[in-house]
């Protein structure tokens, strides 16, 4: 992969692209098409695109599988954690309106927490499901 | 604010402790946590249980959107009842776990088993809790993945090819439920159960009810192995970690059980299950073709934990069998056995599982003589496998007295000769082991055999003595069950 300069060079463009584009889906999923499922899923696949081109060692020095593990459990705990402060502050589990003295404001801030913690877990699980994949056997 | 929350509680400290067992990774913090999770849940259960025996029912709104439109957590009594029981067997069972999960999987995987562990008793305390159809789809495939992962970590390499057979079958179940779900939300326009309920009446035709009713019908039961469908089982229990499969015996196929009952009672109501097709006599052939096929082959079967996967296929024969029969005694019969079998079984996986600890496998040749050297956890299984036989003075009795009056009320005695007949087969292969344990002398590795730890054999004993306790004792098993019979028969919502 060495002398493969066009390719090399042309991933690493690419790269904080698709993260963008990750992160716009993510924060657009309010008020469009998009959310945390599909913005997990274009942020893994930076991590695979890369893996691809430089290999599944540079790919785990870059994202260690020790860092995904613990995000996979840290997405659900954000999520599971906004209801428990809307539990907290008077409201049903998941009740967001509860999250902020205006409903509104608390809908808005309840679901890009939420969205934010689906986006961790879903984006951890893909990367961590491409390495068990692609280590098998090593 | 805790009180009017704990319908959430219930799933959602589970949930919480599944996430804190993959943060710590270490295997026994993980268990530690599990342990607290473990003995919390049930007093949210026993809360909740006395909140509806007092009040009537709980309706929570997920979120704050209020039902039919919102999730609704609904808690009547059959559904604290089974929240009740799973949550008691996993109180009385982790304490077990430390030893035996210690022995057979690895360090690096172990918080994960708990997290794994953790998030099958979310998955089924959802299902009992939720008024949600496809919520409780969703609770359903948690419950289910977390089980095929829980059973590949066996250290048998065939745990492997069983949870893949499971995951299979189980897919297979999953995709009719949604189906059944897809056409009842056409035709309703509504997910809410209770809301479902009081619109099926309205329906332009019919026939689309009952081709979901089939389909939801076929797919739990692939999910609780009701006879035909129930290949899965006994791999699954024989080569999944011992702890695993004790706790699955006694809870994994009830939470679908009640999944059914809450269909077939509670949506669809008597009148349209039972009224117009033969689903009652369908239900009693499976039930019998249950009680004695799966007995049969568990006569056979040299592994015992594989001989007590097909007694358990038998015995979801007895729970069907009691819905089959459609009256208040046989609808009690069939949930009072969900509690009886629960503990009876977990009992007996809990003495195996101390063989198994000792011996490294559970082939009936590591029983020889083992009463002498295990007194106490040969005892133990030999009484729980009196109360899988169904002698007066154990919990097996009730569930079984219970069928037999409502045979005899739909008068039919040559029903009553058959449940004799198949407990007589159960005597075969519960009586096969307890021969060879007790009247054979000790020999090879049995030698260095010595009796369980108190951390095993105390878990295994307070089963044990559950299923002496609900045989004299019913208020709390045959008491409620009976009075849950009478509501789902009358169609209380």
């Amino acid at each position: 992969m060495k002398f493969d300069t066009i390719l090399r060079i042309g991933t690493k463009l690419f790269l904080p692209f698709i993260l963008v584009f990750a992160l716009y889906v993510q924060f657009h999923g309010d008020y469009g098409p998009g959310g945390g499922f599909q913005a997990g899923v274009i942020a893994a696949a930076m991590v695979i695109f890369y893996a691809i081109t430089f290999g599944l060692e540079a790919a785990k020095q870059a994202m260690p599988p020790l860092v995904l593990e613990v995000l996979i459990g840290l997405g659900v705990f954000l999520y599971t954690g906004v209801g428990i402060v809307a539990m907290l502050k008077g409201g049903e589990f998941l009740n967001y309106s509860a999250l902020k003295h205006d409903p509104v404001h608390g809908q808005h801030l309840g679901i890009l927490l939420v969205e934010l913690g689906v986006l961790i877990t879903v984006f951890a699980t893909m990367t961590a499901i491409f390495y068990a994949f692609v280590g098998r056997g090593r | 604010m805790i009180v009017d929350n704990l319908p959430a509680l219930q799933v959602i400290v589970p949930l919480l402790g599944a996430i804190l067992c993959v943060l710590v990774r270490r295997g026994w913090l993980a268990w530690f946590i599990a342990l607290v999770v473990s003995w919390i849940v049930p007093l949210i259960a026993v809360a909740l249980i006395l909140q509806v025996l007092d009040g009537g029912v709980i309706s929570y709104a997920m979120g704050g959107w209020a039902p039919p439109v919102g999730i609704e957590y609904r808690v009547d009594l059959l559904s604290a009842f089974v929240l009740l029981l799973i949550s008691m067997v996993g109180a009385v069972m982790l304490p077990y776990a430390n030893l035996s999960v210690e022995s057979e999987i690895s360090d690096g995987k172990r918080a994960w088993f708990y997290a794994l562990y953790l998030l099958c008793m979310t998955g089924m305390l959802g299902i009992s809790i939720t008024g949600d159809a496809f919520n409780a789809f969703v609770f359903l495939e948690v419950s289910s993945l977390s089980t095929y992962a829980m059973i590949a970590l066996g250290k048998d390499r065939r745990a492997l090819l069983a949870a893949y057979q499971y995951l299979i079958m189980g897919t297979i179940g999953a995709t009719f439920y949604v189906i059944a779900i897809g056409i009842l939300y056409t035709m309703t326009g509504t997910l809410n159960m209770v809301d479902m309920s009081g619109r099926l009446g309205d329906v332009a035709t019919v026939r689309p009810l009952f081709a979901a009713l089939a389909f939801l019908t076929v797919g739990i039961s692939l999910k609780f192995a009701l006879f035909p469908l129930h290949s899965w089982l006994p791999n699954a229990y024989a080569y999944a970690p011992t702890f695993a499969t004790a706790f699955l015996a006694s809870t994994a196929t009830k939470a679908a059980v009640y999944l059914i009952l809450r269909f077939f009672f509670s949506v669809y109501g008597v009148a349209l299950v039972f009224g117009i097709h033969p689903i009652s006599e369908m239900l009693i052939a499976l039930s019998l073709m249950a009680m004695f096929g799966a007995s049969i082959v568990a006569v056979y079967q040299d592994n015992i934990k594989r001989m007590l996967a097909y007694s358990s296929v038998a015995q979801i024969g007895y729970i069907t069998l009691g819905f089959g029969l459609a009256n208040v005694p046989g609808l009690t019969g069939g949930v009072v056995h969900l509690a009886n079998h629960a503990v009876t079984k977990g009992a007996l996986f809990l003495a195996v599982g101390g063989i198994v600890y000792r011996m490294g496998a559970a082939h009936l040749d590591d029983f020889k003589g083992i009463g002498k050297k295990m007194p106490l956890t040969m005892a133990g299984f030999t009484i729980a496998g009196l109360s899988i036989i169904g002698v007066p003075g154990t919990a097996g009795f009730i569930s079984k007295w219970y069928l037999a009056i409502a045979a005899l009320e739909h008068g039919w005695g040559w029903l009553v000769m058959l449940l004799v007949l198949s407990s007589l087969i159960s005597v075969i292969y519960i009586g096969r082991v307890v021969e060879v344990a007790y009247f054979r002398e000790p020999e090879g590795k049995v030698m260095n055999a010595t009796e369980m730890p108190l951390s095993m054999l105390i878990p295994a004993w307070v089963m044990i003595l559950a299923t002496i306790y609900f045989g004299i004792e019913t208020s709390w098993t045959a008491g409620i069950a009976s009075q849950i019979a009478t509501d789902l028969l009358a169609g209380v919502q």
